[in-house]
């Protein structure tokens, strides 16, 4: 039991990796497709907050009289990962209008079935 | 200047970006573009021949010493890679004037120039770094600034094939950054050298192996290794000309790279040797070559078909990394080499054709081979040198590739290496045969030869091929001597 409870941001992180991707491969709504990759985007960022943790460290701020701190750098890495995945979202998503503007739909069956008719 | 070279070769590009974004229209946008990439190749020459001649270069970005700070670490392989992304760039460039005003908006051609220096900064970026978080960051760069340059085509199937590759480009970048977190919980290190110090220690753990595999899958799906291979057909079909002239030459190559550095520097070589990573790699090569090819024959676009060419060439130099010898990764590197030379001539040469009769299905151009001459020539060299014909730069490849094969008997490898050459023969037959055997249509006839803005580069990559198909000193020799630097030897 333990291993469930002193582990459960590990098992949250698996949980949200797993719904994500399953929705950017299940879904054929191109916005939910976007939403699911996010998903699964956060899911990685939870993992490197995760790492970053010291047990019984301190948020890594330096104040007197702590000695141990949590490890900053994985939370540095993630502000750029985070970065990197709003501007995939964005530019996701203006794909997204792009498309509809063209195909007046944004579900992948029927834009496939459009440019087969085409 | 020194060290600094390594780092202006990924500033001077980034800084260039946002400011080719704001110039009005017209050519000054490309003017610019095209002295950056220029400046480019020349401090990517200096920088190769720093390296040959005085050895490995480190430059620490902001004075942080490294494993803290990032650091650059330039050796022989990625001053090689950086030559070929910038020699590529520099020879898009001017190829790039007249095809971009063609299929590109005028309102939107700053912009444009803006995007591909990005993807050039990216791309430069990963073989300049030596640390693996910087290498997930530039990969990004450049990632983005290609789905945006791909969604630029001027069919709507443009945009779908980059939102496919988009979703599929990050599910990759993302395995990738779960790869490193996993390496980094144990190691506590992301600088690449300083990883091949520590990993030793914690390779046995599940975590480090778990992280390997997510960095190996991510890294594959950036190359387009079959099976991964969905995006990229669609991606280079439907962008535009330039666009895949540069990423098909350009984009796959450095993945190869990431797969080479990590593989073979980063990873302890007995770790790799004794994982059935080396296996997978030549049984998913073998299908490469041999699926990627079958389908490039019933292909009906030109580019698709060349595209489709594109994953079977990839699958070669997988089968190279495979064989983890010394004489596989060589042929690997050569064969990078070489491989952006002949694409990068064939993919010039339909633009071309584009240009003339804006489009490039079997059914547009037949016998525009005689209509236009000089594109119809760079197709056929380029060709030869795709199948491996003795003279062209192709041959070398293949002849050490089957060399490696044979080294350790791999007789199927070998098979599969002739047999792809033999398909190959037949795809780009079916080019030649719609361009020169078949009537020319009516829309065909009105068609002249290509203007000598178009011709010029594509030549320059078409003498390349025959150039370094018979002066293999250059290529044999950097790819030995980088070999030797990431450590493979002959098992």
């Amino acid at each position: 039991m333990d291993f469930f409870t002193d582990h459960y941001n590990y098992w949250v992180v698996i949980f949200l990796m797993m719904v994500g991707l399953y929705t950017v491969i299940s879904r054929g709504n191109l916005i939910k497709k976007v939403i699911g990759l996010n998903i699964f985007q956060v899911s990685v960022f939870f993992l490197y907050i995760s790492i970053g943790t010291v047990e019984g460290g301190a948020a890594p701020i330096i104040t007197e009289g702590v000695e141990l701190y949590s490890n900053p750098l994985p939370h540095v890495l993630i502000l750029t990962a985070i970065v990197v995945g709003v501007a995939t979202t964005a530019l996701a998503l203006a794909l997204v209008v792009r498309i509809k503007e063209s195909y007046d739909t944004i579900e992948e069956d029927e834009i496939h079935e459009l440019d087969h008719t085409l | 200047m020194g060290n600094n070279i390594s780092l202006l070769l990924v500033v001077v590009p980034l800084i260039a970006a946002p400011v080719v974004a704001v110039l009005p229209r017209g050519r000054l946008p490309w003017a610019v573009a095209l002295v950056v990439t220029f400046l480019c190749v020349l401090f990517a020459g200096m920088q190769l021949w720093g390296v040959l001649n005085g050895g490995m270069i480190s430059y620490e970005l902001g004075g942080w010493a490294p494993p803290w700070g990032i650091e650059y670490r330039i050796d022989a392989v990625n001053a090689f890679v950086a030559l070929i992304v910038a020699g590529i760039a520099a020879v898009t460039l001017p190829y790039a004037l007249l095809s971009v005003e063609k299929e590109i908006p005028e309102d939107q051609i700053p912009l444009f120039y803006s995007a591909l220096l990005l993807c050039l900064t990216g791309l430069l970026g990963i073989t300049q770094t030596g640390d693996i978080f910087n290498i997930f960051v530039f990969l990004e760069i450049s990632s983005l600034s290609s789905y945006a340059l791909i969604s630029l085509g001027r069919k709507r199937q443009a945009l779908t094939s980059a939102y496919q590759y988009l979703i599929m480009g990050t599910i990759g970048a993302t395995f990738f950054l779960i790869g490193v977190g996993l390496i980094y919980s144990q190691t506590g290190t992301l600088n690449m050298q300083d990883l091949t110090i520590r990993l030793p220690e914690v390779i046995h753990l599940k975590t480090v192996n778990t992280g390997f595999a997510f960095i190996m899958i991510g890294v594959a799906l950036k190359l387009a290794l079959f099976p991964l291979h969905l995006w990229l057909p669609n991606a280079y079909a439907y962008a535009p000309s330039v666009v895949t002239v540069f990423l098909a030459a350009t984009a796959t190559k450095v993945a190869v790279y990431v797969m080479l550095r990590l593989l073979f520097t980063v990873f302890p070589d007995s770790f790799v040797l004794a994982t059935h990573a080396k296996d997978l790699f030549i049984v998913a090569g073998i299908a490469g070559i041999i699926i990627a090819s079958i389908y490039a024959i019933y292909q009906r676009s030109v580019k698709r078909l060349l595209a489709y060419s594109s994953v079977a060439q990839i699958g070669y130099m997988v089968l190279g990394i495979g064989f983890a010898s010394a004489t596989g990764v060589t042929a690997a590197l050569i064969h990078l080499f070489n491989h952006a030379l002949m694409k990068g001539a064939l993919f010039m040469a339909v633009g071309a054709i584009i240009y003339r009769v804006g489009a490039c299905h079997m059914k547009d151009i037949h016998g525009l081979g005689r209509e236009m001459p000089w594109t119809f020539g760079a197709i056929i060299i380029g060709s030869m040198s795709l199948v491996g014909v003795p003279g062209t730069a192709g041959f070398i490849s293949k002849w050490y590739l089957v060399s490696a094969a044979l080294e350790q008997g791999a007789w199927i490898s070998v098979a599969v290496i002739l047999f792809g050459s033999l398909l190959a023969v037949v795809y780009v037959g079916k080019v030649v045969e719609a361009l020169y055997f078949k009537p020319v249509t009516e829309s065909g006839r009105s068609a002249t030869e290509a203007p000598l803005l178009l011709l010029a580069p594509t030549w320059v990559l078409v003498f390349a091929n025959i150039y370094f198909g018979l002066d293999t000193e250059l290529t044999v020799g950097v790819a030995e001597k980088a070999t030797a630097i990431l450590g493979v030897v002959n098992p």
